[in-house]
């Protein structure tokens, strides 16, 4: 017998043991089934109405997105993520479902959990995702969920659904948010989530607020810059686990080199996105029409050979980005992108007040930086990362 | 479920699993509940199980399996025997495959 007589069949990692010797041209593919949202929240950077005749007919239908689930697979895909919007809005949900499943394709599907309804849970339990479900929990109780979602009877909706996905055992994680409704709830939310079978950490919990991915709405980026909470206030959400001035320490010493002018220092096309008209994104949030491909003209193929590795290679042009983030040791502890640029700017290479003051926070706090000291004017980094890491790690 | 394995007997993946080969590799990826240990699992098959299952999959009974194999490497032990019906009834007892016919 080849190799030796052992004969096994084996269970494969979640790259399917492929991912070191011989990777596929695509592993996970993201498809945002629709924009449209049951939920109005507060501070979301995507979602029209939910009723938005106009948002659904433009989206992909059922057989473009089956098609486009056939042609990841054809590229190797273990996995495809639905998300939103609400994804479980689309009426042909369980069509596109049990394409991508028949297909042998693994589902991580992200939902608010409102429209989790028996059938649902009963064909999750029927044709497991194969991944856990990710909930966002805007509340834990009904005045603070629905002070986020600002939908009458979602936070009822919510449990409901919860409920069904633990009496069906369909596997499922939650995550949260911070907002100043659900300040007083971090606790709380953390000692229930600890009693869902399938969490095997802290949940996470985001307190960075993006503004809108389209730069739709003034009237809304206005109310999502009034939500956001002070770095003081992100820090204490990290320091609430444990290990996370070892771990940000840990990953600004693997991480930590200046990316220079290249635009895209961040994975942004590794894991593409597909939005829900058709369009090929580098990621979920870089919505900027320079950057986008379009699935209605060319292959999914071409846009992760061709198109990606292109966009890859842009370069800053801003000044301002050149002489701060281009040569900051923290860039890829901040979450300033091309996309985030583009959300609070209007261009590609902009700097982002916002995250480059909640990234000092974090780097004053772990000991890279002093007082008023910039991450671009730090020349001795790497002392500085080893510094850190001595005491730390 | 029955996991006798009889040597005149074709088996092929049952409709509870979707078999793909991707990069080269064979990736058996549950369609329904239970086939898998936990709720996330996919499998794949390691070099000498490939061969078999190739084998198998293209309508050979166990018997010819068997016999393609012991041409084709050292059977004296009966070795080659055990490993095909052992790794034939894990596959059965998984659901991954299903008898097709007695010939």
């Amino acid at each position: 017998m080849p190799e030796s007589s052992h004969i096994s069949i084996k269970r494969a990692d979640s790259a399917g043991g492929l991912r070191q010797e011989n990777p596929p041209v695509l592993s996970v593919l993201d498809i945002e089934l629709t924009e449209r949202c049951n939920n109005n929240c507060v501070h979301c950077a995507i979602c029209q109405s939910g009723t938005s005749a106009e948002a659904q007919r433009r989206e992909l239908s059922a057989g473009e997105i089956k098609d486009l689930l056939s042609q990841s697979a054809s590229l190797g895909a273990l996995s495809v993520r639905f998300t939103g919007g609400e994804p479980l809005l689309r009426d042909d949900f369980e069509e596109i479902y049990m394409s991508a499943r028949k297909l042998g394709l693994r589902v991580l599907l992200f939902t608010n959990a409102r429209l989790i309804t028996p059938h649902i849970a009963r064909l999750f339990s029927r044709i497991p995702l194969l991944g856990k479900i990710e909930v966002t929990v805007y509340g834990m109780h009904e005045k603070s969920y629905e002070a986020c979602s600002r939908e009458k009877g979602s936070y009822a909706e919510f449990r409901r659904g919860i409920e069904l996905l633990l009496q069906y055992n369909i596997p499922f994680v939650v995550k949260g948010l911070m907002l100043p409704s659900t300040a007083n709830e971090i606790a709380e939310f953390e000692a229930w989530a600890g009693t869902i079978p399938w969490m095997e950490e802290k949940p996470a919990i985001a307190t960075i607020l993006y503004l809108r991915d389209r730069r739709d709405s003034h009237e809304r980026n206005d109310l999502i810059k009034k939500l956001r909470p002070s770095p003081e206030t992100h820090l204490s959400i990290l320091q609430r686990r444990a290990c996370y001035r070892k771990e940000t320490v840990g990953f600004c010493g693997r991480y930590g080199e200046p990316p220079g002018t290249l635009l895209f220092s961040c994975g942004a096309g590794r894991r593409p996105c597909v939005d829900p008209y058709g369009y090929l994104q580098l990621c979920l949030s870089l919505r900027h029409p320079d950057t986008v491909y379009s699935l209605k003209q060319g292959s999914l193929q071409d846009a992760i050979k061709v198109f990606i590795p292109k966009m890859r290679e842009m370069r800053a042009t801003n000044r301002d980005y050149i002489e701060r983030c281009a040569v900051c040791f923290l860039k890829n502890l901040c979450d300033q992108c091309p996309a985030k640029s583009w959300t609070e700017h209007g261009t590609l290479d902009t700097p982002v007040e916002y995250f480059c003051n909640i990234t000092h926070a974090i780097a004053e706090d772990i000991g890279l930086l002093q007082g008023s000291e910039k991450g671009w004017q730090i020349k001795n980094w790497k002392d500085r990362l080893a510094k850190a890491a001595s005491k730390l790690l | 479920m029955e996991t006798d394995i009889n040597l005149d007997s074709c088996f092929k993946p049952s409709n509870d699993v979707v078999v793909r080969e991707v990069m080269g590799k064979i990736l058996i990826v549950p369609l329904t509940s239970g086939i898998g240990d936990l709720e996330s699992d996919i499998f794949t098959l390691n070099e000498s199980a490939r061969s078999i299952w190739d084998r198998l999959v293209k309508g050979e009974t166990v018997r010819a399996v068997i016999e393609s194999l012991s041409a084709e490497y050292d059977n004296e032990s009966g070795e080659i025997d055990r490993d095909v019906t052992g790794l034939l009834k894990e596959l059965v007892q998984r659901r991954i495959l299903e008898k097709i016919t007695n010939v």
